[in-house]
């Protein structure tokens, strides 16, 4: 039981993060933001996929780096790489379930016979 | 184990004291008590997550279906404004982080010091945003009654439009325009709102650290705290391609 009572003690141990890796996070973003701007600058093409079906690489591109900028925000900036596995499930699960409902509503939003009937 | 006050001998009284006055009686220990609340905000944050992720789907169905509409309704942006108020945000982040950092350090001058900084940065992406709001005041973008096509119909006499390249767009596309500005007032509306209320909160944590509130060891609103205004972060994260950046090679 005391033993049982150490290990959590010491899971539970209050992390404080390095100002320095908040710099560098802080950079890393900074650069993010520079990037995505020029990269609207540059036309990427497009994927013709099937008739009627395009992806556009711009923004795809857009959409990836914000979404590593948003995850160093959640991992540093917001302690989830230092929190407890109750809450690292519960983020990666939320964020799971909302791609789960995105993504269920495009599925049966492309697969309609959209002018068809 | 009995009611503590009703068995209060010396010895029971000496365990009950052990813990430091900010942690509740229901806890084992004050990293249970932070853990708990931590998860318990990150399951608003997650409300909050869904209540976004709505407008953006919103978004993303609409920019397919009327993308010139929304192209021609993003060159209406000002990159410039829109990419300083991303630096002001994520500046405001890591001085808030770095506030959170402080209180952990029990510094309750540099505390002070990033809350301030936080203010000052958040209140400035407000004063930015409202010249923006000003702007599309004045053109007449805002959707409604008095909303004008006249930027999309007849772009040479628009200067946004002009530098952009725009070409006259049919009047039943030009229409569409006004779906993008809806959009556009729903989501940088609300995380204005969520703006103003962290700016609020941080008013009010300005004045309770100076009186010395969270550099007791006490850190959990000021973490909690933080983990809103990074949220309020991330969605600025996406707003600006979204909304600014679209098209413009």
């Amino acid at each position: 039981m005391s033993d049982h009572g150490e290990i959590e003690q010491h899971e539970r141990e209050h992390h404080i993060v390095s100002p320095w890796i908040y710099l560098a996070i802080l950079c890393a973003l900074l650069v993010g933001t520079a990037a995505t701007v020029w990269a609207s600058y540059v036309d990427m093409g497009e994927w013709h996929i099937a008739p009627g079906l395009v992806i556009f690489w711009n923004p795809i591109l857009a959409l990836a780096i914000a979404c590593t900028k948003a995850t160093l925000v959640v991992l540093f900036f917001m302690h989830v790489k230092y929190a407890t596995k109750l809450t690292k499930l519960t983020v990666g699960a939320g964020f799971f379930t909302f791609l789960v409902l995105v993504g269920m509503t495009f599925a049966d939003y492309i697969s309609r016979a959209w002018g068809r009937w | 184990m009995s009611d503590s006050h009703a068995t209060a001998t010396g010895a029971e009284a000496a365990v009950h004291h052990q813990h430091p006055p900010y942690q509740r009686h229901h806890f084992e220990t004050y990293a249970q008590q932070n853990d708990a609340t931590n998860f318990a905000m990150w399951l608003f944050l997650l409300t909050e997550v869904m209540f976004f992720g709505g407008l953006f789907t919103a978004y993303m169905l609409y920019r397919n279906w009327y993308y010139p509409a929304f192209v021609a309704g993003s060159h209406q942006l000002s990159i410039p404004l829109g990419f300083g108020n991303t630096l002001l945000l994520i500046l405001s982040s890591f001085t808030m982080a770095m506030g959170v950092w402080s209180a952990e350090m029990k510094k309750k001058g540099l505390l002070v010091f990033f809350l301030i900084c936080t203010f000052i940065l958040g209140s400035g992406f407000l004063g930015i945003k409202s010249i923006e709001y000003k702007e599309k005041i004045e053109k007449h973008h805002v959707p409604g009654f008095h909303y004008s096509l006249q930027s999309f119909l007849n772009p040479d006499s628009d200067e946004a439009a002009k530098a952009a390249g725009d070409k006259p767009m049919a009047p039943d596309m030009a229409r569409h325009t006004e779906v993008y500005f809806s959009l556009y007032f729903a989501m940088t509306g609300m995380h204005a709102l969520h703006m103003i209320i962290g700016i609020g909160i941080l008013g009010f944590m300005i004045f309770r650290a100076q009186a010395g509130a969270y550099t007791t060891g006490h850190v959990t609103f000021v973490e909690n705290f933080g983990l809103y205004w990074h949220f309020v972060d991330i969605v600025w994260i996406f707003l600006f391609p979204l909304l600014y950046l679209i098209s413009r090679h």
